[in-house]
This record gives C-alpha cells, sequence and structure tokens, in this order.
C-alpha cells in the first residue's frame, strides 16, 4: 500500500498539473505499475476532490462589501493631492494623451526588453531546475566520468561545452542531460555538492550577449551567470549564494 | 514578480502630466474596483480559513482592501489575486503579532448573528429540498471543520491551492518560502486531510516495485 517514498512530491505535482508534458507521461506509466503509487494517488485525487468544492469557500457578508466601497470612496480626496482640476475639453486631448502614452508604450518597450528576456530566462532556469529535481530526470546521462559526458553531448547539440570533473573542489560531476531553454535544446550539466545539486546550464552566447556577470536569487534558489568562450553559463542551485560563487570560480578556472 | 507591467500603464501619463485631475483619481478607483473587487470572495474566504474567526476575517479582508488601494500604484500587473492574497497575509500577519502581544482575551459579540449570515450567504442552491440543503450544508461545514484543524502552514497552502487554484509558483510567491517548501507542506496538508476525511485504508499490500 506504501507509495514509493521518493516519488510522493511526484504525485502531488502530477495532481496538481505541475508537471511537464513528458515527466507526466513518464510518470503516469509509472503508476500503471506500481500499485503503492497508484493507491496513494488515487487516495489524493479524493481528497483533492472534496478540498476542491466551491462551496467550501466562504463568501464575503453584504455589509463586508459595502464598507470597502465607502473606504475606497473616501479615499479618492486623499489621493488626488496637488494635481489642479482640469476640464477636459475635446477629444483631441485624449488623443494627444493616447500619443504619449503609445509613444510611452514603445519606448519601454525598446528599454525593456533585455530586461524581459533575462527575467523570463531566469523564470526558466528555475523551473528547469525544479523539474530537473521532481521528475527523477535529473540526468540523461548518470556518470562521474566527464570522457563520457562531454562526447554524449555529441550530435545532440551544435556546440561542445566544457564539462570538468570537480570533485577535488568539491563538486562531483554527476552527469548531463538535455533540456529546453528559450525555446532551444540546451545541454545541462549536474554537479553536486553535499546532498544539493547544481544544475549549469550553457547556451552559445548571442551577439548581443552581455559579459556581465549576474548572481541573484529567484523562488529560493540562487542563479549565476557567466560567460566564457563564447558560451553563456547559468548555475542554478538551492545552496547559498557564496558556494554558488565559489563553484563559478572552480569552473572557470578548470575550464579557463 | 512581474515587473513590466508598470511600464505600460497609461495611468502613469496621465499622472505625470497632471492632467486629468480628479478624473485620473476616479479612473483609478475604477480600475481597483474592476481588477481587486472581484476577488473579495476569495480574499474573505483566505481571511476565514487563516483566523477561523468571522469577525477578524471580515476586519483583515477590510484593512487588506485598504492597504491595497492604497497601495494600488505599486501593483504592476500580473495575477491580481496572488497580489491581493499577499497583502491579505501581512493583514492577518500583522494582526496576529499584535494579538500575541496583548494576549487578548476573545469576545465575539458578533458571533451568532454572523453565523447566521453566513449560513444564509452561503445558502446552496435553489433547486435542493431544505433536507438536501441542510445535509449538504453539514457535510460542507464538517470538511471546513477538518481543514480549520490543520495545522497553520499546511492550511494555509490547502487553501491557496485548492480552493483558490493557485499554481505552486503563486503560492510560493504568496507565503515567501521556496517552491520545495510549498510542495512539502501542500504534500503534508493533503495527507493529514486525507487521514482525517477519508475511510482508513486497507491492511497493506505490496510494496511499490
Amino acid at each position: 500500500m506504501t507509495a514509493c517514498e521518493d516519488r510522493l512530491l511526484h504525485l502531488h505535482a502530477l495532481l496538481d498539473g505541475e508537471l511537464d508534458a513528458v515527466n507526466s507521461v513518464a510518470f503516469e506509466a509509472h503508476l500503471k505499475s506500481c500499485v503503492g503509487c497508484a493507491e496513494e494517488f488515487a487516495r489524493l485525487e479524493r481528497v483533492s476532490e472534496q478540498a476542491r468544492d466551491p462551496a467550501l469557500q466562504y463568501r464575503a457578508p453584504s455589509s463586508l462589501r459595502a464598507r470597502i466601497e465607502a473606504d475606497i470612496a473616501a479615499q479618492r480626496p486623499a489621493q488626488s493631492r496637488s494635481v489642479p482640476p482640469t476640464v477636459r475639453k475635446s477629444v483631441s486631448s485624449w488623443m494627444a494623451g493616447g500619443a504619449v502614452t503609445a509613444l510611452a508604450a514603445s519606448l519601454a518597450l525598446l528599454v525593456a526588453v533585455p530586461q524581459l528576456t533575462t527575467g523570463s530566462v531566469q523564470d526558466q532556469l528555475v523551473a528547469n531546475h525544479v523539474r530537473s529535481l521532481l521528475a527523477n530526470h535529473l540526468t540523461d546521462v548518470a556518470t562521474s566520468n566527464r570522457h563520457v559526458v562531454k562526447p554524449w553531448f555529441n550530435g545532440r547539440i551544435d556546440f561542445a561545452p566544457p564539462v570538468p570533473e570537480l570533485a577535488g573542489q568539491g563538486f562531483p560531476l554527476v552527469g548531463g542531460r538535455l533540456d529546453y531553454l528559450d525555446g532551444r535544446v540546451v545541454p545541462a550539466i549536474v554537479y553536486h555538492r553535499r546532498l544539493h545539486t547544481i544544475n549549469l546550464f550553457v547556451l552559445p552566447a548571442g551577439s548581443f550577449s552581455s559579459p556581465v556577470g549576474i548572481i541573484t536569487r529567484r523562488e529560493g534558489y540562487g542563479l549565476e551567470r557567466w560567460t566564457s568562450g563564447g558560451l553563456e553559463f547559468w548555475a542554478v542551485s538551492d545552496i547559498d549564494s557564496h558556494e554558488l560563487e565559489q563553484f563559478r570560480d572552480a569552473f572557470v578556472r578548470a575550464t579557463g | 514578480m512581474d515587473r513590466r507591467g508598470s511600464i505600460f500603464r497609461p495611468r502613469l501619463v496621465f499622472n505625470g502630466r497632471a492632467r486629468a485631475g480628479d478624473a485620473a483619481v476616479s479612473d483609478e478607483a475604477r480600475r481597483f474596483r474592476e481588477v481587486m473587487l472581484p476577488h473579495l470572495d476569495a480574499a474573505y474566504s483566505l481571511a476565514r480559513y487563516l483566523t477561523a474567526d468571522p469577525t477578524a476575517a471580515e476586519d483583515i479582508a477590510q484593512e487588506a482592501f485598504l492597504n491595497a488601494f492604497r497601495a494600488f500604484g505599486s501593483y504592476q500587473g500580473g495575477s491580481a489575486k496572488a497580489w491581493l492574497f499577499a497583502i491579505v497575509r501581512n493583514c492577518w500577519r500583522d494582526r496576529a503579532r499584535a494579538a500575541m502581544a496583548r494576549s487578548r482575551v476573545l469576545i465575539d459579540q458578533a458571533g451568532l448573528s454572523e453565523g447566521q449570515a453566513a449560513a444564509i450567504d452561503n445558502y446552496p442552491d435553489e433547486g435542493e429540498t431544505p433536507e438536501a440543503a441542510l445535509l449538504r450544508q453539514q457535510e460542507v461545514e464538517g470538511v471546513r471543520t477538518v481543514i480549520a484543524a490543520l495545522p497553520e502552514p499546511f492550511r494555509e497552502a490547502l487553501v491557496l491551492r485548492e480552493m483558490e487554484q493557485m499554481s505552486y509558483r503563486e503560492i510560493a510567491a504568496v507565503t515567501e518560502v521556496p517552491i520545495g517548501t510549498v510542495m512539502s507542506r501542500l504534500a503534508r496538508a493533503r495527507d493529514m486531510l486525507a487521514t482525517l476525511l477519508l475511510p482508513q485504508r486497507d491492511a497493506p499490500q505490496e510494496e511499490c516495485a
């Protein structure tokens, strides 16, 4: 009756539609062969269905709605501050406003796009990292032998990422896998730090790619970006930023 | 959270040019009503599950909406519900802290009328007979009571996921914890709920292959 201990979170993720298509299919196949997981999944489905009953939601009393409406109405004078009252005269002044808005929007587009791209890449990196841990799809080629990992990528991607062994620095190589980032297939090289996993995503640095390093945290995960030899590297892990920097330094030293 | 929305907001242009005056203000109020007020029930429901106290839930929801309106300028697009929920949660946290500080005696003066109001508010579909409706209401109250009995971070994760249908990422953003924590809390919450709600399972069969 017991489900696989290490797959409990998958059951929930599958139920919540948080596994991607490939992993959903793989995990559903597992459910067919594993009685324990299948039973647990059915149990979770039942309880989830009960908890989703819309009747469980409380509805705000109408008196509360009225009080909030009154609050909003009362706030209005305070919000206006020193803005002088003006009379909107014609449609043309609206048009002018619209034109300014459009101009501002197009300028904002120019300014905002690089930031947007980085932001969405970072989101994808975190999502990829989480999924790799969640879906038992950490590695396609599981070996600590870098001479196996590196050639494995040949023919699967059109560039050759460096795959140094960093066990001596406390970051043993675990393997490699293919992942998707920004609509293309990229290699992910997997290292460990104690019990933590580091996913290192490698992509060719585009011509507009900035050489600036980035260290940031997103949803509790650390991201570290650097470029070297025409490649862009993104390391993602839940180890602290300091250790992630050590990892980058070790990697750069080993490949430089 | 998504930061791009602010740049595109035409409202900024009007404010910046100090044009429309009160019109901009009432525009803001109108937009607030359109974007945030539809989530009033959800906000109240969340507060109610967080506090298990109808009066406190109303106060928290009201305070949250007032704070949300004052801070509406900083709302930068993205999920309005998640943005609002984060505020509801902060109001609840602040209150819980204050309450802890003065270890208050809780006298729920409005308890009875609130209970009646809630019963009327939550009255089921008109199609049902009074008896069926009563049974249904009892069943709903039973599940609510069980959920209310779950320990705190687990109950919150469950309510956000199951009732509000938020994604793991949204829950992580609202509750300010990593996705991994959201997942383990939710798993624990569901397991507890299943133990409390579902009939016990049969004798052990076989281990997972």
